[in-house]
C-alpha cells in the first residue's frame, strides 16, 4: 500500500527521460511536412457541422401520471417552460444521488489509509454522506410533487454524468490514497455549492418560494462540506509536503 | 540459450488454475512503466484475443475437435484477461489507442527485419508504413482533443510524423489479398510472423470498433472509423498470407507455437519483475498447452509434429525502437500501392483502377486523418507549448503587452 503521494522515482512520460532519444524524434518531426495545410480549427468545424444536424441528447420526460398533468399545468403558470427547472432538477439529484457513492468510497479510503492532523474523520465524513442522502431525497420528493419521474435522466443528469465521469473513477481507484481523493471531492463540492445557488435562483424565479427555501438549507449544508474537504485537503498537502519522511508526523494517507 | 519446445513440456493443462483475485492484479504504471510493457501487454492481449477467435471458428466447423478446443479455450479466455487487465484504468482509450499503434509499428518492424521470406516481409513493411501513419494522426487528436502529449504514452521510442498517408490507404478488397506462404517450404518462423501479426492487427480492429462511439467529438468518430477501415484491410492482407490449405490441427499447432514464441519474447525482454513473472507462468502454460495439442495432431493426423514444428524457438521479437529502419522503409516505399496481391508505384495505377475509384468514393465527403492532423508537427509538451512560446513572456496567465 503507497502511503504518500508525489515520492521521486522513475517517471518516465517527460521527454528528459530520454534527451538523445527526444531531440531525435523532434528533429524528425519538424522535417517532416503534414500531409494537409491548416491547423486544430478543422476538427473545430467538423464539430460544427454536426452540430447543425444534431437533435441533442434526449428529452425531458413528460410528467408520470394524469395527478402529474394536471399539476405541471398549474406549475406553467410559474414559468414559460417547466421543463428546465424539471431538468436541473434531474440534474441535482443524479449528483447529490452519485455524490453519495463518492463519500462511501472516501470512507473506505479512510478505514485503509487512516487520516492526519485536521484531516478527515469518520464523523466527518459521515456527517456529508447523510447531507448527500438527503438532498437526493429532497429532490426526488420536489421532482414528485410536481408531477415528474425522480427515476428518469433528464437531459442535464446525463451531461453532469458525463462531466463527472472521472470523480467515481478517482474515489474507487485502489492505487489513490485519501488525500488525492479529497482532490474529486472538493470537485465535487465546488460544483454542489454553485449548481445549488443556480437552482434556487431559478426556483424563486420561477416562484418556487417554498422550494427555494428547502433548497437553501441544502446549500447551507454544501457550503460547509466545502470548508471542510478545502481545509482537510489543505492540512493534507501542507504536512505532506512539511513530513521529510512518510513516517514523520503521521503524514497523510 | 534457444528454447526446445520438444524437451519443455511447461505446465499440464489440468494444472493451468486461476482465481478472481489472480486475474485482476495490480496494472502496470502508465507513468513509471517503460513503453514497451505497455506494448508488450496489448500485443500478447491480441495474441490470445486470436487463440480464442481462431479456435471459435474451428469448433463452429469441426465437431470432432470441439472438445479439447473448448479445454484449451477455457484456460486461454483466462490468460487473455489476466494480460487485458493489466492496462491501467487512468489509461484512456485513446491513450491505449496510442500503445496500440506503437505495438503495430515496433513488433511489425522487427518481424519484417527478421521474416526470411523477400515478398512476406514487403507485406510487413507495407503494412508497417500505415499503421506508422495511424499513430501520428491519433496523436493529432490527442493533442488537439485533449491537450496532452503523446510522446508520454510513446516515450521517444517512435517517430510521431505522417507515414503512407491513411487517406490515400483505402484500397478495394481485392487490393488487399496477398499470396500465402507454402505450408510445406515456407520456414516456421514466416508461419509464426504471419499468425502473430494477423492477431495483433485483429485485435486492433475489434478495439477500435469498440472504443470509437465512446467519443463524442465527430471528428474523434470519424477518425477511428476510418482507422478501423484500414485495420480490416490490414487484417484481410495479413491472413490472406496464411496458407489456407493447412489443415485445422496444424493451425492449431502453430497457432500454439506462435503464443509460445511470444509469450518466450515477452519474457526475454521485460523489465518490470511483476509482469516478468506473468509471461514466465503463461510461457509454462503455452508449452503445456503446445504438447496438448502436439499429441491430439500426432494420434488424429498420423503425423510427426516435428515436420511442422521447429526444433527451437527462433530468436525473440525484438522490443527495442526501429525508427532508423522504418525511416529507411518510409523514404523508399512511401509511394507503394497494390494491384491484387502485387506492390507498384502508385503512379502506376491507371486513374480508373477499382482502388482509386474505391478511395475517391470514401474521401468524398472529406478525409478525417487529413482534417484531425492538418498542419501538425508533433511537439514536446504538445502543440500549445509552441503556441505559447510564440505568443512570448506571460505572466499571472495573461500575456504581457
Amino acid at each position: 500500500m503507497k502511503k504518500t503521494t508525489s515520492d521521486m522515482g522513475p517517471n518516465r512520460t517527460g521527454i528528459a527521460m530520454s534527451p538523445i532519444d527526444s531531440a531525435d524524434i523532434f528533429q524528425a518531426a519538424q522535417k517532416r511536412a503534414p500531409t494537409s495545410p491548416g491547423d486544430g480549427s478543422l476538427l473545430l468545424e467538423v464539430r460544427k457541422q454536426y452540430a447543425l444536424e444534431s437533435g441533442g441528447v434526449g428529452h425531458v420526460p413528460p410528467p408520470a401520471n394524469l395527478k402529474g398533468v394536471a399539476k405541471t399545468a398549474v406549475e406553467l403558470l410559474k414559468g414559460a417552460k417547466p421543463t428546465v427547472f424539471l431538468d436541473k432538477l434531474g440534474e441535482r439529484l443524479a449528483f447529490e444521488r452519485s455524490g453519495s457513492r463518492l463519500y462511501e468510497g472516501a470512507l473506505a479510503k479512510l478505514d485503509v489509509h487512516g487520516s492526519w492532523e485536521d484531516g478527515p474523520t469518520q464523523e466527518g465524513l459521515e456527517r456529508i454522506l447523510n447531507d448527500e442522502l438527503s438532498h437526493f431525497a429532497l429532490l426526488s420528493e420536489s421532482l414528485t410533487k410536481l408531477g415528474a419521474d425522480p427515476t428518469a435522466v433528464t437531459p442535464c443528469a446525463d451531461l453532469v454524468g458525463v462531466m463527472s465521469m472521472g470523480l467515481p473513477a478517482v474515489l474507487a481507484d485502489p492505487r489513490t490514497n485519501l488525500r488525492q481523493s479529497l482532490e474529486a471531492l472538493l470537485v465535487a463540492e465546488l460544483t454542489d455549492n454553485a449548481s445549488w445557488e443556480l437552482l434556487i435562483e431559478l426556483a424563486r424565479g420561477l416562484g418556487h418560494d417554498t422550494l427555494a427555501d428547502r433548497f437553501q438549507l441544502a446549500l447551507d449544508a454544501e457550503s460547509e462540506h466545502l470548508v471542510l474537504v478545502r481545509g482537510w485537503l489543505a492540512s493534507g498537502i501542507t504536512l505532506e509536503a512539511r513530513a521529510a519522511s512518510p513516517e514523520e508526523l503521521g503524514a497523510p494517507a | 540459450m534457444a528454447l526446445d519446445i520438444f524437451q519443455e513440456k511447461g505446465v499440464p493443462l489440468d494444472r493451468q488454475v486461476f482465481t478472481w483475485k489472480d486475474l485482476v492484479r495490480r496494472p502496470y504504471s502508465k507513468l513509471d512503466d517503460d513503453a514497451f510493457t505497455r506494448v508488450r501487454v496489448i500485443y500478447m492481449n491480441g495474441i490470445m484475443a486470436d487463440a480464442l477467435r481462431t479456435k471459435h471458428m474451428m469448433a463452429r466447423i469441426n465437431g470432432s475437435l470441439r472438445e479439447p478446443l473448448a479445454r484449451i479455450r477455457r484456460v486461454e479466455h483466462f490468460e487473455q484477461t489476466l494480460i487485458n487487465w493489466l492496462n491501467p484504468p487512468d489509461q484512456n482509450p485513446l491513450e491505449t489507442t496510442l500503445g496500440f499503434e506503437q505495438v503495430a509499428i515496433e513488433v511489425t518492424a522487427s518481424v519484417a527485419l527478421r521474416e526470411p521470406d523477400p515478398y512476406l516481409a514487403q507485406t510487413y513493411r507495407f503494412g508497417l508504413l500505415e499503421d506508422f501513419d495511424h499513430l501520428y494522426r491519433y496523436s493529432a487528436l490527442y493533442d488537439r482533443l485533449e491537450g496532452k502529449d503523446p510522446n508520454t504514452i510513446t516515450q521517444s521510442y517512435t517517430d510521431i510524423i505522417p507515414g503512407r498517408a491513411t487517406s490515400l490507404e483505402h484500397r478495394h478488397p481485392l487490393d488487399d489479398l496477398r499470396r500465402p506462404y507454402d505450408k510445406t517450404t515456407a520456414h516456421p518462423l514466416s508461419k509464426i510472423h504471419a499468425i502473430s501479426i494477423t492477431a495483433a492487427e485483429n485485435q486492433t480492429h475489434d478495439y477500435y470498433m469498440t472504443v470509437g462511439p465512446f467519443f463524442t467529438d465527430p471528428a474523434a468518430r470519424q477518425l477511428y472509423a476510418e482507422i478501423a477501415a484500414i485495420e480490416e484491410q490490414h487484417v484481410t492482407q495479413y491472413e490472406s498470407l496464411l496458407d489456407p490449405s493447412e489443415t485445422l490441427l496444424e493451425k492449431w499447432l502453430m497457432h500454439e507455437a506462435a503464443e509460445v514464441y511470444n509469450f518466450y519474447s515477452c519474457l526475454a525482454y521485460e523489465g518490470n519483475p511483476r509482469i516478468k513473472e506473468v509471461w514466465q507462468r503463461f510461457l509454462d502454460y503455452e508449452l503445456g498447452q503446445l504438447h496438448f495439442v502436439k499429441d491430439l495432431f500426432e494420434r488424429v493426423e498420423g503425423r510427426d509434429a516435428a515436420s511442422v514444428l521447429p526444433r527451437t524457438l527462433p530468436e525473440p521479437v525484438e522490443y527495442k525502437q526501429h525508427r532508423e529502419f522504418v525511416r529507411k522503409t518510409l523514404n523508399a516505399e512511401e509511394d507503394l500501392a497494390t494491384n491484387g496481391p502485387d506492390f507498384v508505384p502508385r503512379a502506376d495505377l491507371p486513374a480508373d483502377h477499382r482502388s482509386l475509384v474505391y478511395r475517391d468514393q470514401l474521401n468524398s465527403e472529406g478525409s478525417p486523418s487529413e482534417t484531425v492532423a492538418a498542419g501538425y508537427q508533433w511537439t514536446p509538451g504538445t502543440e500549445l507549448a509552441a503556441r505559447v512560446q510564440r505568443m512570448g513572456s506571460t505572466s499571472a496567465g495573461r500575456k504581457v503587452h
